[in-house]
């Protein structure tokens, strides 16, 4: 069996996904759309959580949120279900397969077979769809791949049920219900009012206030830990801002895409000015990104390499607290 | 753009234009992948491009790779001179820590810190080391006879 379904490749799996599904069922919303009204645009620090050797730092919102929230937004339902019983949790799956529903998956990547080997680690929290089975084989359409792939049940099996942290247990999810007429224009300035307070929340660990406290604690690693922890550190932050999924920039640039889409349907012309200042600030995460490559290039570099570094994020934490006040009275 | 100024360490600025989005080759080409990235086109603009990779986030991922195999060098040696058990070894080859090795296999973090310990793993019986052995793709024989020095 195999439902009629496209396959378009997005930037983020999540967005995709939930992109993607939302097109199957008739509602077309663009990858940035879906990430703007969901709030995608975030920055989070937790110094205490170790990922990867590095403390965790998230330029997005927990797994699942976005689509969450885009879904409740826009008036849409969504079925998710998960499974004790990976036998169950395929009969589950079929069996949406046979009604014509192409189904949401979240899965582990560390086993997912058609990724380079570079990517396969233990992260849970990826998405794609199943769209039909043919040949005893799953058909896939990961949202990252540019191309629609397969997998055994086996294969299938082992990234639904993949253990640790944000371990899927066999989560399924699909839309149950699409109001007729979608209030976009309302959904889409809950999002931006979410977006902004977040980033502009009173707590260290959330928004501009947490890109400070990192950018803070670059000197700090450099005099107490030492340089090689330091570019781990500093590795994993690149990582997070511009792995797969992104767009680039740590997301700044899906967002100005948003709100581009946004200024048109709003008819707000300064949604379009705003597009481009966030766009300059993606610019800026991006040669952030360069100038820590460019400290493992030269090990013996100057030593005030990381107050510059560190320097340079304060200073797009200062753009990014102008850039939310603005945006929040757009609005 | 006077937004851009000042502070910014003499970097050439980058920009998201079509025409100038970073083609470096990179580990996507391994599994024949390209990536989707947002920029602007000549008139500023957004729409998608697809790129082979970047330079920059190669150098953070290589790092990564780096470290990784550090580990698992490391953890041989140890193997070799009986610090640690061989399921220290398998967990930084299957780029594990204890949390996820302890999840997969379950059992809590610190029997599986005691299983790390030589002696303690000398005496695991089959059903157990079978439990590492299915979370690591190996068999009990392969995970018993590992001394760390192949």
């Amino acid at each position: 069996m195999k439902i009629n379904f496209e396959h378009h490749q997005t930037a983020h799996c999540e967005n995709g996904v939930a992109s993607n599904l939302l097109l199957n069922r008739g509602l077309k919303l663009s990858e940035p759309m879906i990430f703007g009204i969901g709030s995608g645009l975030f920055f989070v620090f937790l110094p205490f959580l170790k990922v990867n050797f590095a403390p965790g730092f998230s330029y997005r919102p927990m797994p699942g949120a976005i689509f969450s929230k885009a879904a409740k937004r826009l008036g849409i339902k969504i079925k998710r279900q998960k499974f004790s019983n990976p036998r169950e949790a395929q009969v589950a799956l079929e069996k949406n397969l046979e009604q014509d529903i192409p189904t949401g998956l979240q899965v582990g990547v560390f086993n997912l077979t058609y990724f380079p080997e570079e990517y396969k680690f233990h992260f849970n929290a990826h998405n794609l769809v199943v769209y039909g089975k043919e040949d005893g084989k799953f058909l896939i359409s990961d949202p990252v791949m540019d191309f629609a792939t397969t997998l055994t049940e086996a294969e299938l099996e082992k990234v639904r049920y993949a253990k640790g942290a944000l371990a899927p247990k066999g989560h399924m999810y699909f839309p149950t219900h699409i109001p007729e007429n979608v209030n976009l224009e309302e959904a889409i300035k809950k999002g931006i009012k979410d977006t902004c307070k977040n980033m502009l929340a009173p707590v260290p660990i959330i928004g501009v206030k947490a890109i400070r406290w990192v950018a803070k604690n670059i000197p700090k690693w450099a005099e107490k830990k030492g340089t090689k922890v330091t570019n781990h550190y500093l590795g994993q932050l690149i990582r997070m801002q511009e792995e797969i999924g992104t767009g680039g920039g740590g997301f700044r640039f899906i967002y100005g895409a948003f709100l581009q889409e946004a200024a048109v349907i709003l008819k707000n012309d300064e949604l379009k000015e705003l597009s481009k200042e966030i766009t300059a600030i993606g610019d800026l995460w991006r040669d952030f990104a360069v100038d820590i490559a460019r400290v493992y290039k030269n090990r013996n570099s100057k030593s005030n390499i990381y107050n510059e570094l560190s320097k340079s994020m304060l200073h797009i934490a200062d753009l990014e607290e102008a850039f939310y006040k603005k945006l929040r009275k757009a609005i | 753009m006077q937004i851009i100024s000042s502070v910014f360490i003499k970097t050439p600025h980058f920009q998201v234009k079509k025409q100038d989005i970073p083609q470096d080759e990179s580990n996507l080409k391994s599994a024949n992948m390209t990536e989707v990235v947002y920029v602007t086109d000549e008139n500023d603009n957004y729409t998608t491009a697809n790129s082979i990779g970047w330079d920059a986030k190669k150098a953070a991922l290589d790092e990564s790779m780096a470290l990784i195999n550090e580990r698992i060098e490391e953890a041989k040696q140890n193997v070799a001179k009986n610090i640690v058990s061989p399921i220290i070894y398998f967990m930084e080859l299957n780029k594990m820590d204890i949390p996820v090795l302890a999840a997969y296999v379950g059992m809590w973090q610190w029997t599986v810190k005691r299983h790390a310990k030589p002696k303690i793993f000398k005496k695991l019986s089959d059903s157990t080391l079978k439990k590492y052995a299915d979370t690591f793709g190996i068999s009990v024989d392969q995970l018993k006879n590992f001394d760390g020095t192949l």
